[in-house]
């Protein structure tokens, strides 16, 4: 099966909602052939706005489209998108919740070669600390479609967290996804892994592993960061008495921190969290740099016996 | 100046003078705020709510309205000011600035604040902002409706703002009017003294941008260079306001001290009566 980048569903979603009729417009900050954004600005010239190399004023110029009564989308690399222009994500666009839909790409470790500058891993820990901001973390390709649209007709602020690299399907064509819904992907009964975006897959992979040495995992995409689906983790986390989260993601404040912040309060379960570990990214290929920051299939199923004991 | 005229002139004039008088009483109430940066602005605001801009208190959202962005949220009061004696909401408000359950935030709010088209309050952002809404205005086919943004000195040390410069006048956003509030004070002392801004006017020309100058104290100067801006064509325009903090109550004109201090009961009745007006009058 042909493996895709979650980005490259960023440009051509863009034409769809435009071509159904949606008011979408994007606003870019020279990055717009990085993030696919390139592709709405070919089919809607008028609607695509670039502000160069000015990620604060992006924020503002698409707050400002909203304030007209436009949904406007942002692009940009994760680490720019977001922790460059935060002020103006929590002053300007969560604080008056306009309907400003950040989806830059280029999250997590995965961007590779371009090292620790390049490479957002605290993203998700600033944007759901934002009272309003929805978080959604597509696993795949077919989930950043469905994530986009979600946010367009949605009303109020979205994060959508794009990534570089590509990744095996998961979820089926035409996915759709509903905000603060889980999805269990594989029912198991001794260990529930929670992942999302490109740690999905891993959890899968380690699933399959886990069930050769005779343990059964349960694996559930947590797409929606925030509001998270705390029924459905709930429900699993006392099933299976034991829980993994996985992201491509500093261990602190993302989605494994949100989903312990749950347990401990509605259901205490033993957890082991991956993720990389307080530190920032290095230069590497992503295969390797998913290896040497934990974050491997191996690496999710060896926590899994860790805590199961065996 | 037509008779017609001088009775707009001096009708703008005794709003403001009411308006400087009710921002020193609510931050007098309220007991923090901002007087010097509401004050200094107060001619310029009631030369737009009262002599310029197109808008309907009875139908906030009307579609070919023109647009205020107050970029220097923390002069919150002399928009709120304006919004009451215009009649967006009841002057009783005024009173409640700043405190809990208040539609009057200390900074703009605009899920709070009937009239209030965007929040603000941390600096260097309203320019960005009202590009955005121009933007969309133009692509809605709106020829006619202009955005007015009020910058301070001061705010224009923030690196956004000139982002937003450029972006303006690469995309000829004619119908961006930005007012520059040129007090020369900020919190921690002059401009010229904390970060000399050199020549705004300048600076802005540099920026593609139409330049005009008024007194900003003078609402016929005022009147005069927006009647101008609105006939620019294929860049946007900023009038660069001379204006003096705090002005119209001597103990805090071009005082910095005077820029987040509120003032004691006492310097109320003293700011009040050098206003002529009374603490109670139109209550």
């Amino acid at each position: 099966m042909t493996k895709r980048a979650t980005r490259e569903a960023f440009g051509e979603t863009l034409v769809e909602l435009a071509a159904e009729g949606n008011d979408v417009v994007a606003v870019e900050a020279d990055l717009s052939k990085s993030t696919t954004t390139a592709t709405f600005a070919k089919a809607y010239p008028d609607r695509f706005f670039n502000v160069g190399i000015a990620e604060a004023n992006m924020i503002g110029t698409a707050a400002g489209l909203a304030v007209a009564g436009k949904t406007a989308f942002t692009g940009s690399f994760a680490v720019f998108g977001t922790g460059r222009a935060y002020d103006q994500i929590r002053n300007t666009v969560c604080y008056a919740e306009l309907d400003v839909k950040l989806a830059p790409t280029h999250s997590g470790i995965t961007v590779g070669p371009d090292g620790g500058t390049h490479q957002m891993i605290e993203d998700l820990a600033l944007m759901r600390v934002l009272p309003g901001m929805r978080v959604l973390v597509p696993a795949d390709y077919n989930a950043a479609k469905a994530a986009l649209r979600l946010a367009a007709k949605t009303p109020g602020p979205f994060y959508v967290r794009l990534g570089r690299a590509a990744l095996p399907q998961v979820h089926p064509d035409g996915f759709e996804l509903e905000l603060g819904r889980a999805y269990v992907l594989r029912e198991g009964s001794d260990v529930t892994l929670a992942a999302c975006g490109v740690m999905v897959a891993e959890a899968l992979a380690a699933a399959d592993i886990l069930a050769e040495q005779g343990i059964s995992a349960e694996v559930i995409d947590v797409a929606s960061v925030k509001p998270l689906d705390e029924a459905t983790l709930v429900a699993s986390a006392t099933k299976t008495g034991a829980v993994v989260t996985c992201e491509e993601h500093s261990i602190l404040a993302g989605m494994g921190s949100a989903v312990a912040e749950l347990l401990s309060e509605k259901a205490p379960t033993r957890m082991k969290r991956i993720g990389v570990r307080d530190v920032f990214g290095t230069s590497g290929d992503p295969a390797e740099l998913m290896v040497y920051f934990g974050l491997s299939a191996n690496d999710i199923v060896k926590a899994a016996s860790e805590l199961l004991g065996r | 100046m037509t008779d017609a005229n001088v009775s707009r002139v001096s009708t703008i004039e005794a709003k403001a003078q009411r308006m400087r008088a009710d921002i020193v009483e609510m931050i007098g109430k309220a007991g923090s705020g901002h007087p010097g940066g509401s004050l200094s602005a107060a001619d310029i605001v009631a030369t737009l709510y009262f002599g310029v801009m197109k808008h309907d208190p009875a139908n906030p959202k009307m579609a070919d309205r023109d647009r205020f962005v107050l970029s220097k949220g923390h002069a919150a009061p002399v928009l709120y000011s304006a919004l009451a004696e215009a009649g967006y909401f009841g002057r009783e408000h005024l009173a409640t600035l700043r405190q809990l359950g208040s539609i009057l935030q200390g900074h703009p709010d605009s899920k709070k604040t009937p009239g209030v088209e965007v929040s603000t309050g941390s600096l260097g952002q309203g320019l960005s902002i009202a590009n955005g809404i121009a933007l969309g205005l133009r692509s809605d086919g709106n020829t006619t409706s202009r955005v007015y943004c009020l910058l301070g000195d001061g705010e224009l040390q923030e690196g956004q703002v000139w982002e937003a410069a450029m972006f303006a006048s690469h995309q000829k956003l004619d119908h961006v009017i930005a007012i520059v509030d040129n007090n020369n004070l900020q919190i921690d002392g002059t401009c010229t003294e904390v970060m000399d801004l050199g020549d705004v006017a300048e600076k802005f020309r540099a920026f593609g941008w139409n330049v005009l100058g008024a007194d900003g104290h003078d609402v016929e100067q005022l009147l005069a260079a927006f009647a101008t801006a609105k006939t620019a064509h294929g860049a946007p325009t900023v009038i660069v306001a001379s204006t003096i903090k705090g002005k119209g109550v001597s103990f805090m004109e071009d005082r910095a001290d005077w820029h987040g201090k509120a003032p004691s009961a006492e310097e109320c009745v003293t700011a009040a009566g050098e206003l002529a007006c009374t603490l109670t009058e139109g209550n």
